[in-house]
């Protein structure tokens, strides 16, 4: 068996360990949670030892996890999730990435498919007149730095203040749509020039926005309780923290960089560049990844605005009056200092979930009023053209997880190959003869974003319930897709 | 100096062998911008002076791609020209040129958005230096 040549072990039917003899220097196992064939998939490329790596870091409590969706990265892989203990660990960005704060929100409307799909085009055309996507674009958000400022203190909150949303959308924002702990003085020059007027754009690579259907409604209780029901349409908005928050991240790699080599320390790869939790290094960078994180959640408050401004053009109507609610906005790229029982007790740890997602249970103190009783709802983006899923936060991931489960499907192929083998034009129409409009980016680009180079999403979610980390609400069929 | 992109799953990164550290940091950056757009089409209408200081020369790599990363994302500059003059295990010195992008002229292709320090090298093997640098996209 492959499994037993690469020295992991199954542990469970959803859940393999990489043990700490897998690589000298590892101070904790690893767990993968994974059926057979997405583990297969994750001994394909270097995947695994990034799980092993991240076991090397300082004050790493519990396990060095990842999820279903679980691909090769760069330091951490994508889908890793680790835990470091507040007085020994430490705080690694590139454990955050260089998107912080990316994630997604969902849009809920009162109109059915049969009311969008005739005018479909139209609809996506008055949205990508609305937001501007791709490279060099700029928002219509006018941000100076004074802007840049306040969003990054007060982030979706500021933009529902500058008049780009209302208060219930704050109510349906992980952490009520404000990071705590910014610092823009934290904030290096550099950053703020790349964040400046980026505000209300998608970006590039696997961003989208996207207009759904309800296809298959799971949890009939939980999904009344989120407002959804088949038939419906929903708009699922994909983005990050654009330049600014690759800035960030770049800035302070380099700082921790320092650090390491200060403290003598010797990392398996240097890209986990990190510093104790109590150092002022740590402290700054952390405060300015709220920074950027308040920016994410205030670029998605401003592109469900044009969202909203679409829909009300386009249907000649007012925003409530279609509907449209925020269901929610999670992030799926972040650290942050959380309360979870380590080994019978409780203890203060900083999560980094790096392509992974919170999912907590009904009853976390976490959790908006609105959802209180049937758990946080998880938003698992599909890629082009395939379903994406609507989750509910479930109880074993506080066991097993600290609290996180998947972020999306995973790549599979790399970019290259899916250009070497798919042709975008091809694919294009492909989508369109399923009843899937894309509109925006280059060909050659949607091949590499094609549904091929991609895990299938279904099995990950599937993955995610078995180990139960989440559980399926309702499933999203893509009907317009309009890509970076 | 010779160049090739290499394969990873989700990312993108480039190789880069050349005679002189020079002519390294000048390859690696060219290499960076050719997978973002055809560089062909990139005139040296603005040039750009930069300085840069580094602990050793894979700190460096890693500031010098991210600088040039730094004016396609905040100034909309696309560059096509390296002229490094001066490279050593502490600071580098060059003068970049290219032009404002054009969507409606320019070839773009994947943006990239970072250099990591995930598999960085810049190291002399038999006489020739090497680099190989991993993108986030």
């Amino acid at each position: 068996m492959v499994m037993a040549m690469e020295g992991i072990k199954r542990i469970g039917d959803y859940k393999w360990e990489v043990p700490v003899g897998f690589k000298d220097g590892m101070r904790v196992p690893g767990t993968i949670f994974a059926d057979e064939r997405l583990i297969e998939m994750a001994l394909q490329d270097r995947a695994l030892e990034q799980v092993a790596n991240v076991a090397f870091l300082q004050g790493i409590v519990y396990r060095s996890l990842a999820m279903p969706d679980i691909h090769w990265g760069y330091g951490f892989p994508i889908g890793g999730v680790a835990a470091f203990g507040e007085d020994d660990g430490v705080v690694s960005p590139g454990g955050v990435g260089f998107d912080i704060s990316c994630g997604v929100r969902l849009l809920k409307t009162n109109l059915s498919e049969s009311d969008v799909r005739p005018g479909l085009r139209e609809l996506m055309a008055a949205m990508a007149g609305l937001i501007p996507r791709g490279l060099g674009t700029r928002g219509q958000i006018h941000s100076t730095e004074s802007v840049l400022r306040k969003v990054f203190t007060g982030g979706g909150r500021e933009l529902v203040r500058m008049g780009y949303g209302r208060e219930e959308d704050l109510e349906h924002t992980e952490r009520n749509g404000v990071y705590p702990g910014a610092d823009p003085d934290r904030v290096s020059q550099r950053a703020y020039e790349r964040g400046k007027d980026q505000l209300g754009t998608m970006g590039s690579g696997n961003h989208f926005i996207e207009v759904q259907a309800v296809e298959k409604v799971f949890m009939p209780e939980v999904a009344r309780a989120f407002g959804l029901e088949e038939g419906q349409v929903t708009v699922m908005i994909h983005s990050g923290s654009r330049g600014l928050g690759h800035q960030v991240c770049t800035d302070y790699l380099q700082v921790m960089d320092r650090v390491v080599k200060r403290l003598g320390w010797v990392l398996p790869d240097r890209q986990l560049a990190c510093a104790p939790l109590d150092s002022k290094e740590a402290a700054d960078y952390l405060a300015a990844m709220a920074c950027a994180c308040n920016y994410a959640i205030g670029n998605r408050q401003a592109l469900m605005h044009w969202t909203r401004v679409a829909f009300e053009q386009h249907f000649k109507g007012s925003d409530t009056g279609l509907g449209m609610e925020l269901l929610y906005d999670v992030s799926h790229n972040v650290a942050r200092m959380e309360t979870h029982e380590v080994d019978g007790r409780k203890r203060r740890v900083c999560v980094h979930r790096k392509g992974a997602t919170a999912s907590f249970p009904a009853g976390h103190p976490e959790v908006p009023a609105a959802y209180k009783d049937v758990g946080q709802p998880v938003l698992i983006p599909g890629d082009m053209g395939t379903n994406s899923y609507v989750l509910v936060g479930a109880e074993q991931s506080m066991l097993e997880s600290f609290g996180s489960t998947c972020h999306g499907a995973g790549r599979t192929m790399s970019r290259s190959k899916a250009r070497k083998t798919i042709r975008g034009a091809e694919l294009q129409e492909r989508l369109e003869r399923q009843g899937i409009i894309v509109m925006g980016g280059k060909l050659s680009l949607l091949a590499e974003e094609a549904p091929e180079a991609y895990k299938d999403v279904t099995r990950v979610v599937d993955v995610c319930e078995g180990a139960g980390l989440s559980k399926k609400v309702a499933m999203l069929r893509p009907m317009g897709v309009l890509k970076g | 100096m010779k160049f090739n992109t290499i394969e990873h799953t989700a990312d993108i990164g480039i190789e880069v062998e050349a005679d002189t550290l020079e002519e390294l940091f000048a390859g690696a950056a060219l290499a960076m911008f050719s997978i973002m757009v055809d560089v062909e089409g990139v005139e040296p209408v603005v040039s750009r002076e930069v300085k840069l200081e580094a602990a050793d020369l894979g700190e460096l790599m890693f500031r010098w791609l991210n600088e040039l990363i730094f004016f396609v994302s905040a100034k909309g500059l696309l560059l096509s020209r390296f002229e490094v003059k001066s490279v050593s295990d502490c600071g580098l010195e060059a003068t970049v040129a290219g032009e404002p992008v054009d969507p409606a002229r320019h070839s773009l292709e994947l943006e990239i958005k970072a250099a990591t320090y995930y598999e960085l090298a810049v190291e002399k093997k038999e006489g020739t230096w090497f680099a190989r640098a991993i993108f986030d996209v």
